[in-house]
């Protein structure tokens, strides 16, 4: 057991001062509409931090945010769509159509073995992935971003001969290189002082985008004692010497969904897609759900008005299977 | 019996799924035919998720493959790494069948989800690779799904995001690709299949009063139509579990 001296839990706005910079390498975790670091990506948008690279492979909602808001400006990443809600983001389409960010293709397989090959400590991961396509062809960045910028790999990938084939068989190979975000934020159900931490449900590839950065900071709907998530230590994540931050944020998913806990809110992410195609209807959705709230909880209640108990996830299904999402 | 294309279109994928196929499910239509396969003649089926869902219980229409509706009575989770290892694991990749939709498809089956134009200067984007190149590449057993327009049936691609046939007959083994190009080309008008020597596109069936004509005329290059054949109209039984069972709020067939 850790003494009070390990205790990580911090507050949001300390958390994203300390460990996002200006032009920090970034990853967040969750897919789409699913259990994305919202209150976090709120923060990084409040606290006006600009000229982040991310890390991505499907991580929708809270990434097209932080394009919305001009905290990106470089990108790679597999896929930018929201499901139903936005077959292509539309903060995303507009900064690559506007050139207002410098984007680099991948695959999502070939964005979690880059994970993994962080979280492992291993320079590259090989795959057949994307042989003969364009994947391999059209690079996004100059070579002179490369050059100038250590810490990203000298090269998008690179496609190589099996060095165990025998005789004279060729088998080619794409060489893709390992990530090493400044730092990943994830949000989870569960996670206790030392930082410890426990996710129900799909985890997506969270666990090596925790352990391939430098920092880490978690948020959780819970903040539950140490001898609780030692009871069942198979059903937990990531360990406390992974994690730097804990900050127990109620909803801090939310308007993504939170599986045991709470839906996506699908009326709300229907009013970004409104807002989200031009600034002038941005800006002021921005000052109204980030700028304007004092904290999480109340752009949550700001936000979903009268819908919280109908997002409650309903703990047989683990999403709320009563909620109506059509028109 | 009155039925939309879209409707008909999901049953043509229905269809293609067999008791004992592993099913791997993007995100909209496909879910719809997978969901109706099971529900239909494929109880057995597995369907699995690019997020880790394995075997999932889809009891209601999930509008994201990370939509915590496949979550429900998964038999396990997964990484998003473990999940696409399973496609190119040698035991079982062989029994997945894909399901993949994107924005331009060229004579050889090869797919843009990326961009129109320059790549670095581009006048339309799309929201990229996702899961479909992995899919495309791995797999033997490949179903694209696109909407018979001009503008998607293209010469050539801007951005090949995912291999089909390449650029036919044995292209595709050459680039040492693992897995077979797409199988079919299930639209809303009728099913693409390819040639068995040359993997170029020709007209395999057409739905119920739809002509060869029209089907070509919606393509920007020129396929064979001389094999094609009438597809079944949809039963009012499979009708049925589409409206009734699967999407009665109509999220997808709307």
């Amino acid at each position: 057991m850790h003494h009070a001296s390990n205790h990580k839990i911090t507050s949001i706005e300390q958390a994203v001062s300390k460990y996002v910079s200006n032009g920090a390498h970034l990853s967040i975790g969750g897919f789409t509409i699913n259990r994305n670091p919202m209150a976090a990506v709120h923060e990084i948008i409040r606290q006006g931090i600009r000229n982040l690279h991310v890390y991505a492979h499907s991580n929708g909602q809270g990434l097209d945010q932080l394009i919305g808001a001009g905290c990106v400006s470089r990108l790679e990443i597999a896929y930018s769509g929201n499901g139903r809600f936005a077959p292509t983001c539309l903060c995303f389409k507009r900064a690559v159509l506007e050139r207002t960010i410098q984007v680099e293709d991948y695959t999502n397989f070939q964005m979690a073995l880059r994970f993994l090959a962080g979280a492992m400590g291993v320079p590259f991961l090989p795959t057949y992935s994307s042989l003969g396509t364009d994947i391999v062809e059209k690079w996004g960045f100059p070579d002179q971003i490369r050059l100038d910028e250590p810490k990203l790999a000298s090269k998008k990938l690179v496609v190589m001969d099996n060095p165990f084939s025998r005789d004279h068989e060729t088998e080619k190979l794409v060489l893709v290189p390992a990530i090493h975000p400044d730092v990943t934020i994830i949000h989870a159900q569960k996670a206790d002082a030392t930082g410890c931490t426990r996710i129900e449900g799909l985890s997506f590839a969270d666990i090596d985008q925790a352990k391939a950065a430098r920092h880490v900071i978690v948020t959780c709907d819970h903040l539950v004692s140490e001898n609780e998530l030692r009871k069942d230590s198979g059903a937990n994540h990531l360990p406390a010497f992974c994690v730097d931050a804990v900050v127990h944020i109620p909803h801090g998913a939310y308007p993504t969904a939170c599986f045991n806990e709470y839906d996506y809110d699908a009326v709300f992410l229907e009013q970004y897609q409104q807002a989200a195609g031009n600034d002038d209807t941005l800006d002021p959705f921005f000052q109204t759900y980030i700028h304007s709230p004092a904290d999480h909880a109340e752009f949550v209640a700001m936000a979903a008005q009268n819908r919280l108990e109908s997002i409650r996830a309903n703990p047989v299904t683990g999403y709320a299977d009563r909620m109506k999402r059509g028109a | 019996m009155t039925y939309t294309l879209k409707e008909m279109m999901a049953l043509a994928a229905a269809r293609q799924i067999r008791n004992q196929d592993i099913v791997f499910c993007g995100t909209g239509i496909s879910m719809v035919a997978a969901m109706a396969a099971k529900h239909i003649h494929a109880p057995d089926a597995t369907i699995f998720f690019e997020t880790g869902a394995i075997d999932s219980c889809l009891k209601d229409l999930p509008l994201a493959v990370s939509d915590p509706r496949v979550m429900h009575r998964a038999s396990m989770f997964c990484s998003l790494a473990d999940s696409f290892g399973f496609m190119q694991n040698r035991k079982t990749g062989q029994n997945i069948v894909g399901i993949v939709g994107a924005a331009q498809i060229d004579p050889y089956g090869n797919l843009n989800s990326t961009s129109i134009g320059d790549y670095h200067a581009p006048t339309a984007r799309f929201p990229g690779s996702g899961g479909a190149c992995d899919v495309a590449c791995f797999v033997n057993n490949n179903i694209v799904f696109m909407k018979l327009e001009k503008r998607k049936f293209v010469p050539t691609l801007s951005y090949r995001t995912s291999p089909g046939w390449l650029d036919g007959y044995d292209s595709r083994k050459k680039a040492g690709l693992p897995g077979s190009g797409p199988s079919m080309v299930i639209t809303d008008m009728g099913i693409l299949g390819f040639d068995r020597v040359t993997r170029r596109m020709k007209l395999d069936y057409l739905y119920e009063g739809i002509t060869a004509d029209a089907v070509q005329e919606r393509i920007s290059f020129d396929i064979d139509l001389s094999s094609a054949r009438p597809f079944k109209p949809p039963t009012p039984e499979e009708l049925n579990v589409l409206r009734e069972t699967i999407d009665p709020e109509k999220l997808i067939l709307n």
